[in-house]
């Protein structure tokens, strides 16, 4: 139980962070940058490698890499549809959500599942 | 347009939507630990690169940008659609460095001390995302030079 308050104080301290970062950066696309930045990475690979070793977190650290490309993707495509239709940011960023799901777990399926 | 440090903004946020901000980092990355000690590892990471920063982000973006120019009697809706959709360009550029950062993550850790690692990678992000944003910013310029070719002759 204290592991996940921890988890869940540093995770949310992190996050903060790198959002208030992003708040005081201009122009929007370079505060922008701060959306894919490894915000959760960092305060779930420091506890992973404290509490289970080294290896654990590497192996976190390759499905990452299946992540990062559907946040590349979905990203790409929120920006897309909020540009060229009359969605709002939070039915574009929500409803585009399975799309994150859709390829980080496709590719995990396709190599990464071991 | 430089990179700029503009603080102006902070008094738009509400002490409300930072919490909203935490309590999801939070949630994610308890999540993600959760994810991880039921399923393994593997699916466990994939939640590392989980759009946690995008969805309030870019809600709270439109939101200002339209409270901006509706102060002003205009209608604010289109312009707060698109600086939230620049806002997402940006985070798709950052998460090209992202794929960087846990590439480096994933072939270093197991040989090398974490605290060495773990900010190490964050500085290549660092890097790499703002030459991904620089390179991008000066192709722009270059589109824009060539598309009005009688400006600075």
């Amino acid at each position: 139980m204290i592991q996940i308050l921890v988890r869940f104080v540093v995770g949310g301290a992190v996050v903060s962070a790198f959002s208030l970062i992003a708040d005081i950066l201009k122009p929007k696309t370079f505060a922008g940058l701060f959306g894919g930045a490894p915000s959760v990475a960092l305060a779930t690979l420091g506890l992973t490698v404290a509490t289970q070793g080294a290896s654990n977190g590497a192996i976190e650290a390759r499905s990452m890499m299946a992540g990062a490309v559907a946040l590349f993707l979905y990203a790409s495509f929120v920006s897309w549809v909020m540009m060229r239709y009359r969605f709002t940011a939070l039915s574009a960023t929500l409803g585009t959500m399975p799309l994150w799901f859709a390829v980080a777990f496709g590719l995990w399926s396709l190599g990464l599942n071991r | 347009m430089r990179p700029k440090f503009d603080t102006s903004g902070l008094g738009e946020t509400q002490w409300h939507e930072y919490a909203i901000r935490f309590l999801f980092g939070g949630g994610i990355t308890v999540a993600a630990g959760l994810v991880a000690s039921k399923f393994g590892p593997t699916v466990g990471g994939l939640l590392l690169a989980f759009p946690a920063i995008l969805p309030a982000s870019a809600t709270l973006i439109e939101k200002h940008e339209k409270e901006r120019k509706e102060e002003k009697g205009l209608n604010g809706a289109t312009r707060g659609r698109q600086a939230a959709s620049l806002d997402a360009a940006g985070a798709a550029m950052g998460s090209v460095a992202l794929l960087v950062f846990a590439l480096l993550v994933w072939q270093l850790l197991p040989d090398h001390h974490a605290w060495i690692v773990l900010p190490g990678a964050m500085v290549v992000w660092l890097v790499v995302s703002v030459s991904i944003w620089e390179i991008r910013e000066r192709m722009r310029t270059i589109r824009r030079k060539s598309h009005s070719p009688g400006i600075g002759r």
